[in-house]
């Protein structure tokens, strides 16, 4: 495993470094019946600024800064100015076809739904 | 960096979350799970949020001719949930991140975001007009415009010959 990725899975945590020249997003995931949900923040990033790929079972998520033209001076800064990015092992159990993204006031959602055959069901009995 | 001289910076030292030391947590980790069995909490993850029981946002503070302009990062948020205030040359951005409820009795296997109460002040280096202060918030930043007073500004004088 490469140790900037992040394994999404019911695994423990995995040891990680931020990709060179970039930030890596604060995330919060959540696992449900239906699938997993990812939060990244990115403040900055609007849609335009967003990437979301797909390789193998490889999601990477990149958020560019929309970058501003202005004439006024910096007198202090604690944000960064590099951009995020952040990649994510995924669960074989997620069906890829139907992730969905959103990023609403600089928090990405990505909605990772399971496939329908390993959701929990109930069975019912027949006499 | 390079900060101005009487350009001071009060409170709350603000500290980049970005890299955790994931390895050393492991080891924490581990110790954690212990003692929280022991104790018969319910485990909620590592509740960084709780441990360090407060975070604050990023502030970049910029210069134009006009206006001075501070930008915070505050990602996640809703417009009614950022309170501004200004005193007596200071600018105070305060608020609360809440939790989302939706979330609740699904299984966390990651909980690296904070929640909760939020407040920074940053004392300006020039005099501004309070009631011309306004703010506007995109893409999870906040933007609030403090208008120079008039004696603040540049002003050029003109050497009149007799």
């Amino acid at each position: 495993m490469k140790n900037n990725t992040t394994t999404l899975e019911n695994s423990s945590v995995t040891t990680e470094r931020p990709f060179k020249g970039y930030l890596l997003p604060q995330v919060n995931i959540v696992e449900t019946q239906e699938g997993y949900l990812l939060e990244a923040e990115m403040p900055g990033v609007g849609k335009e600024g967003l990437e979301v790929a797909l390789e193998g079972n490889e999601l990477t998520i990149v958020g560019h800064k929309a970058q501003e033209q202005s004439s006024a001076e910096l007198l202090y800064r604690e944000s960064s100015q590099k951009d995020y990015r952040r990649t994510f092992v995924l669960d074989p159990t997620i069906n890829t076809s139907r992730i969905q993204a959103r990023i609403e006031n600089g928090v990405l959602t990505l909605t990772l739904p399971k496939a329908e055959e390993v959701k929990p069901r109930r069975i019912q009995v027949t006499d | 960096m390079n900060i101005k001289k009487g350009n001071d910076m009060r409170l709350m030292r603000f500290q980049r979350p970005e890299v955790w030391n994931w390895s050393a947590f492991d080891q924490l980790d581990n110790l954690r799970e212990e003692i929280n069995r022991l104790f018969e909490t319910p485990n909620n993850g590592f509740a960084r949020s709780e441990v360090l029981n407060s975070w604050a946002p990023a502030l970049d503070l910029y210069e134009d001719k006009n206006n001075l302009v501070v930008k915070a990062e505050l990602p996640g948020l809703k417009k009614e949930e950022i309170e501004i205030s200004f005193h007596d040359r200071a600018l105070t951005i305060a608020g609360e991140r809440k939790h989302e409820k939706a979330y609740e009795g699904s299984e966390t296997s990651r909980a690296e975001r904070f929640f909760g109460r939020f407040q920074r002040t940053l004392a300006l280096p020039k005099a501004v007009d309070a009631n011309q202060i306004t703010a506007s918030y995109k893409d999870g930043i906040l933007t609030v415009t403090l208008p120079k007073s008039e004696e603040a500004k540049p002003r050029q004088i003109e050497v009149k010959t007799k």
